[in-house]
């Protein structure tokens, strides 16, 4: 028999191993070295002496009395109030995937199943829109918003991110609803159902893999986001990423770093869990504009 | 669908768009046109036990009131995109006219701030983007080459630097190349100078930020191949195989020319992003060296008590410009496309 097409010699696979451990070295390295580091003493994790400290923390030990330490996490959450930031995220992240989800299904479907031209220049004026690098539109909105004395607030922000965020949900929205047959919209509305019937009875529910998919990346975008949150948000009202961002400043000085690798770390861990569990999904995300080239 | 239904269903997402995309947009233009208002000066006497003497100061009650009235500033028509931090003309006719050599030319170009943050820019998005095509192929094969029970830990990992908020992660490598952090003590000791840091020369700033790019972006060009070559026909590489092909010259000419419209998908996407480059150049406090476009608009937004809203403005036009320019071959090919299927 002829090796098949997918036999592979052996130092091609002890090649190719060695290459992706490496790149795995490279890819999770600094996050475990950071959240481990986390429980360190400043002196430890950026040690003037000996980096293997950061590992063992005889200077942790020594401050603190055990060999890890949550001072710096105590430090970031209660007394610099992240904890503050951490609800301001929760609830611009949660309504902006709300609300982007509805508007963006709304839409996606539309732009699906209408035939006429028109769409095709919607998708496109939605490609270059998404190009638009977020902090020009910010230097667009901080006078006005100033002027109509709405700057500052998380309901400003929250509508921001869902207008930034609407491109790629239409976009992938789209493609995901060209996957759903025509027909069974189009039988819901020979049986006498309304378009928006159809939609409802019909449609939604067998969209949910789709829509699940596309919040997954709403919600990366508004939880990742630093452009508008630090522009568009008073200090008060901050969410998590500017908040890390002015730590910086600040405890550089005092020398607090731990609180921001803490605060950073902290910010992190859900994104963790997420990937964890919806690693799928977030694959066939990346993927699906792409099939369509 | 009618176009009343059409409607009926896309207005929300539309109207978003329209409100805190479009206009924002038209308003930039606009902003543009306007610098803020000169300093009000009024000359005060202050008088002390040794004489009085006459003091200018600025007026900040007149200033406050003119602010109010004209929040836009005075008009300036395209006085802002000349003058000396942005285009500027003058400097760059100048520079061209007195140094002598193409070399001294450039240098001093590359002095003036806007085109510096172009340059850094250009530079970032034309040299990280098609490292990251590279390497996310290179991650691809490989990872398609190792046994499955890899497969599944390796794609966990690999996602993390591309999900993780890009100021956080890079945050994690300026703490780690901080000359106290791991690396940058590590360089320290290969190279054997403990003056070394990564953050102090220009050209290593660079090195870095690019490193950095490629680092967060490589995962998303490896999860695309890799999801083409699982569908890489079987029949052509076995009829290849056949033809005596090697190894080599089967992925040279039945996997590549495939994964061509993927490897366009990812140029796009990536051209895209890493031409707003933002974040990491906060997070390694790299301004001063390595300044971008995006960077340029923020610190005239976050400038002293007033932020410098025309010259913000002139910035973003000029970077608006700039993504239609690069998007422009995209943009003929849908084109021609379209007509044709028309």
């Amino acid at each position: 028999m002829a090796k098949s097409v997918n036999q592979k010699p052996l130092p091609l696979v002890a090649l190719s191993t060695g290459f992706v451990l490496l790149w795995l070295f490279l890819a999770a390295f600094p996050f475990i070295w950071t959240a481990w580091g986390s429980f360190k003493v400043e002196a430890d994790f950026f040690s003037r002496t000996d980096w293997m400290n950061a590992l063992t923390g005889p200077a942790t030990e020594a401050q603190t009395g055990s060999r890890f330490t949550g001072d710096g996490y105590y430090g970031a959450w209660i007394e610099q109030g992240f904890w503050k930031a951490v609800v301001n995220s929760t609830i611009v992240v949660f309504c902006v995937v709300t609300i982007s989800l509805t508007f963006g299904t709304l839409g996606g479907y539309a732009l699906a199943r209408s035939g006429f031209k028109y769409t095709f220049w919607l998708l496109i004026a939605a490609l270059i829109f998404r190009a638009m690098p977020h902090v020009t539109l910010v230097s667009g909105y901080l006078l006005p918003f100033f002027e109509m004395n709405i700057w500052g607030y998380l309901p400003t922000t929250i509508i921001v991110l869902v207008a930034i965020n609407q491109p790629f949900t239409l976009w992938m929205l789209h493609s995901f609803f060209l996957t759903i047959p025509k027909d069974l919209d189009e039988s819901a509305m020979v049986d006498g159902c309304t378009r928006f019937q159809a939609f409802r009875l019909a449609v939604i529910p067998v969209m949910w893999p789709g829509v699940v998919t596309t919040g997954l990346f709403s919600f990366l975008l508004a939880y990742n986001d630093f452009t508008v949150t630090s522009m568009l948000l008073s200090q008060e009202n901050q969410t998590m990423i500017p908040k890390i961002n002015s730590f910086l400043g600040s405890t550089q000085q005092e020398g607090k770093v731990m609180y921001a690798v803490a605060a950073a770390v902290s910010a992190m861990a859900p994104l963790f869990v997420l990937v964890m569990v919806f690693q799928r999904q977030i694959v066939s995300g990346l993927t699906a504009g792409a099939v369509k080239g | 669908m009618p176009h009343r239904t059409f409607l009926a269903f896309i207005w929300p997402s539309l109207l978003a768009m329209l409100l805190f995309i479009a206009v924002p947009i038209v308003s930039v233009a606009y902003q543009s046109l306007f610098v803020e208002h000169q300093q009000i000066l009024s000359e005060v006497e202050s008088c002390g036990p040794f004489g009085c003497k006459s003091e200018v100061r600025v007026d900040a009650a007149a200033m406050a009131e003119l602010r109010a009235e004209e929040p836009m500033g005075r008009y300036n028509g395209l006085g802002t995109y000349t003058n000396p931090t942005h285009l500027a003309f003058d400097e760059v006719r100048e520079a061209w006219a007195t140094s002598g050599s193409f070399g001294n030319f450039i240098g001093r170009v590359m002095n003036l701030p806007f085109y510096k943050a172009l340059i850094f820019t250009l530079c970032y998005t034309f040299i990280v983007t098609p490292l990251v095509i590279v390497l996310g192929f290179c991650i691809a094969v490989a990872v398609n080459n190792v046994s499955a029970r890899l497969k599944g830990p390796v794609i966990f990992f690999s996602l993390l630097p591309m999900i993780v908020t890009p100021l956080i992660g890079a945050l994690v490598l300026f703490w780690m190349i901080d000359s106290r952090g791991v690396i940058g003590a590590t360089l320290q000791v290969i190279f054997n100078d403990p003056q070394l840091s990564l953050k102090a020369s220009p050209t290593l700033t660079w090195v870095t930020l690019f490193v950095y790019g490629v680092w967060h972006s490589a995962p998303f060009a490896f999860v695309v191949f890799y999801a083409g070559l699982q569908t890489v026909p079987q029949d052509t590489l076995e009829s290849a195989m056949v033809d005596g092909a090697s190894r080599w010259e089967r992925i040279k000419y039945v996997t590549i020319p495939y994964l061509m419209p993927l490897a366009t998908f990812i140029a796009l996407m990536q051209l895209m992003d890493n031409f707003r480059v933002f974040e990491p150049i906060i997070s390694f406090s790299a301004e001063a060296n390595a300044p971008s476009l995006s960077y340029m608009i923020y610190s005239d937004l976050r400038s002293g008590d007033f932020p410098l809203f025309g010259s913000a403005a002139a910035s973003s036009v000029l970077t608006i410009i700039g993504v239609i320019i690069l998007l422009f071959p995209v943009l003929i090919r849908n084109w021609r496309e379209f007509n044709r299927k028309a």
